[in-house]
């Protein structure tokens, strides 16, 4: 346990300093993430001539939080896995004796802390423009918000990983997720908030693993009514499955691995 | 006990063709065909503990492909492999710490970072002390000339510098079993020299056993008594590199200065003619009538120098690639 603790230390160490070599990236990164504040001028917009059962407030403070959600589930292991299988620099990695996944983790994790200081630069620069909207949800809220947004990374993470996979047969495995980017910007609540979908879209839309992705954290956190424990039960169980899912493509793209360009 | 061992190794890959032009394009969009390429077709062979075995073969000749198999980074089609006592392709943590692969071409530090970061992950992922790793770091550094890099930026040192880091990298754990596939590429000959001595000193210090693939012919004579040849994903030579020379040279080159010119029909009749010019001859004898012809030159001719050399080993190997056969 001694060991495993010091190899993650190790791993998300060495990973932040790498992340923080690059501080204008990041601060690029964190400000390209800002899609919602520009969907909530348009909603709030909207809302103050029809009835959507949301408030201007609401629209304000829900992108916020979908913009504090987006900061904390950000993935981009995708890209990083198809240029190692393509590259054949998978193949250093297949070589420790650690799996290559915690690598990628460690990365996406210290990436979060990185990060962290240019999205509260951004969120306080939010309060100033719009100081009507500030709020600060009660501790059970942003612990329950903490559990349910590193759930919806989790959960995100493995979706992406698992699409990554098809990286050992196709070459342009990324391009799945470009396709899935599609459903998941639509059902994930971050153009729209599910409560101004029509009811059956919505019904469909919560069986499936897209709004927990953003809608649900971001309500949790804004305060809008969401029902916690099916939430966490409907994400543990895609979790589950697209765990079980990526460990299978994983053995078996292995097998089909050829450590290509060397 | 042997410490590698393939038996039978094959390895064929399906490989995408796609006729050139708009048609081609076409169709290979809407009906792609595959080819099966034979990379690697049964070889066999045995690797005892410390030996140092050079693995030699013309571009795609399968060696890469071999030891990406030996290392368990790719899944035989079929045939038998054992490193260590270990089916490699299982990838069980120990059987990797035994082993290492070090590829010319692929790096496993991270670029942007001090070489040291990288070497502190591995330490962690091999489960090496603090004390251990300072040790190791320390002796590999000075084994290496490596002092002051450690702490700079990969992507800010030489080639040659970065050759040994990653050498370095590759090494921290102290593997039993060395696989290396081209260590010296694009360095300069001093490099080049230093990483052999390192490499020797290695093997003698670890009783590490060795499989390397080369093109530089030094790198093999430097350290290899024994190598393997594959040509097209065949194994077709197996045995001690004089043994190879013997079998490929069994010829002798004969550089004769006249004391005046000759006819070169005189001359055919003491060997076949490399080159005439004027008084300096050129002649490759068989080795087995090298000291009748020599004394019949001496006798017959007046010789005002005489040297015999064996040809290059470049040049025998390349003649054993060209006709890709051992007969």
């Amino acid at each position: 346990m001694n060991q495993v603790f010091r190899t993650a230390k190790a791993l998300v160490t060495v990973y932040y300093a790498y992340m923080v070599e690059y501080r204008a990236e990041l601060f690029l990164w964190a400000l390209s993430g800002s899609l919602p504040f520009i969907l909530m001028g348009v909603w709030m917009e909207a809302a103050q001539g029809r009835q959507f059962g949301l408030g201007p407030l609401d629209f304000a403070r829900y992108f916020l939080a979908a913009f504090i959600t987006r900061q904390f589930t950000i993935v981009w292991v995708i890209w990083d896995f198809e240029k190692e299988v393509l590259s054949g620099q998978l193949s250093n990695r297949l070589l420790q004796p650690i799996d290559p996944v915690w690598r990628h983790l460690a990365g996406h994790f210290a990436e979060r802390f990185a990060r962290l200081p240019f999205a509260a630069a951004l969120v306080g620069f939010f309060f100033i423009l719009y100081p009507q909207s500030f709020w600060i949800p009660n501790l059970p809220t942003a612990i329950l918000f903490l559990f349910v947004v590193a759930l919806a990374f989790i959960l995100r993470f493995l979706i992406q990983y698992t699409l990554a996979m098809l990286a050992f047969w196709t070459e342009r495995a990324s391009a799945l997720e470009e396709f899935w980017f599609l459903f998941y910007l639509f059902l994930s609540g971050l153009i729209a908030p599910l409560e101004v979908f029509p009811p059956e879209v919505r019904t469909f839309a919560l069986w499936t693993p897209f709004p927990y992705l953003v809608h649900f954290p971001a309500s949790l956190l804004s305060g809008l009514p969401v029902n916690v424990g099916q939430g966490i039960l409907v994400m543990l169980g895609w979790c589950l499955l697209f765990f079980g899912l990526n460990r299978w493509l994983w053995r078996k793209g292995l097998k089909e691995y050829s450590g290509m360009g060397a | 006990m042997s410490v590698i061992i393939a038996e039978d190794l094959t390895k064929v890959y399906p490989v995408a063709v796609k006729e050139p032009g708009f048609k081609g394009t076409l169709r290979h969009f809407f009906k792609r065909t595959y080819r099966q390429v034979n990379a690697v077709q049964k070889i066999s062979f045995q690797i005892e503990p410390g030996e140092v075995v050079g693995f030699l073969g013309p571009n795609g000749a399968g060696k890469t492909t071999t030891l990406k198999m030996l290392t368990g980074l790719i899944y035989p089609s079929s045939g038998k492999v054992e490193v260590v006592g270990h089916n490699p392709f299982k990838r069980e943590p120990a059987f990797l710490k035994k082993i290492t692969l070090l590829m010319g071409q692929k790096q496993q530090l991270i670029w942007d970072l001090p070489a040291l970061d990288s070497l502190k992950i591995n330490a962690e992922v091999y489960g090496i002390s603090d004390a251990d790793f300072q040790r190791r770091v320390g002796e590999l550094t000075e084994m290496l000339s490596l002092e002051e890099k450690l702490t700079q930026p990969v992507r800010k040192l030489s080639l040659g510098e970065r050759m040994k880091a990653e050498m370095l990298a590759a090494l921290l754990h102290q593997p039993k079993v060395l696989f290396l596939d081209e260590p010296t590429l694009g360095l300069d000959v001093n490099a080049q020299v230093k990483v052999r001595e390192f490499l020797r000193t290695y093997n003698a210090h670890y009783g590490a056993t060795v499989l390397l693939t080369s093109h530089y012919m030094a790198d093999i004579t430097a350290l290899c008594p024994r190598v393997i040849l594959i040509y097209a994903g065949a194994l077709i030579y197996d045995g001690s590199l004089e043994g190879l020379l013997d079998r490929f040279a069994p010829y002798r080159e004969v550089k004769i200065e006249l004391a005046q010119p000759c006819v070169q029909e005189k001359l055919a009749a003491y060997g076949e003619i490399e080159a005439v010019e004027g008084c300096m001859v050129r002649l490759l004898v068989q080795r087995e009538h090298l000291t009748r012809t020599v004394a019949q030159i001496l006798a017959e001719l007046e010789v005002t120098d005489l040297t015999i050399t064996a040809p290059p080993i470049e040049e025998v190997i390349g003649r054993v690639f060209r006709t890709g056969t051992v007969t």
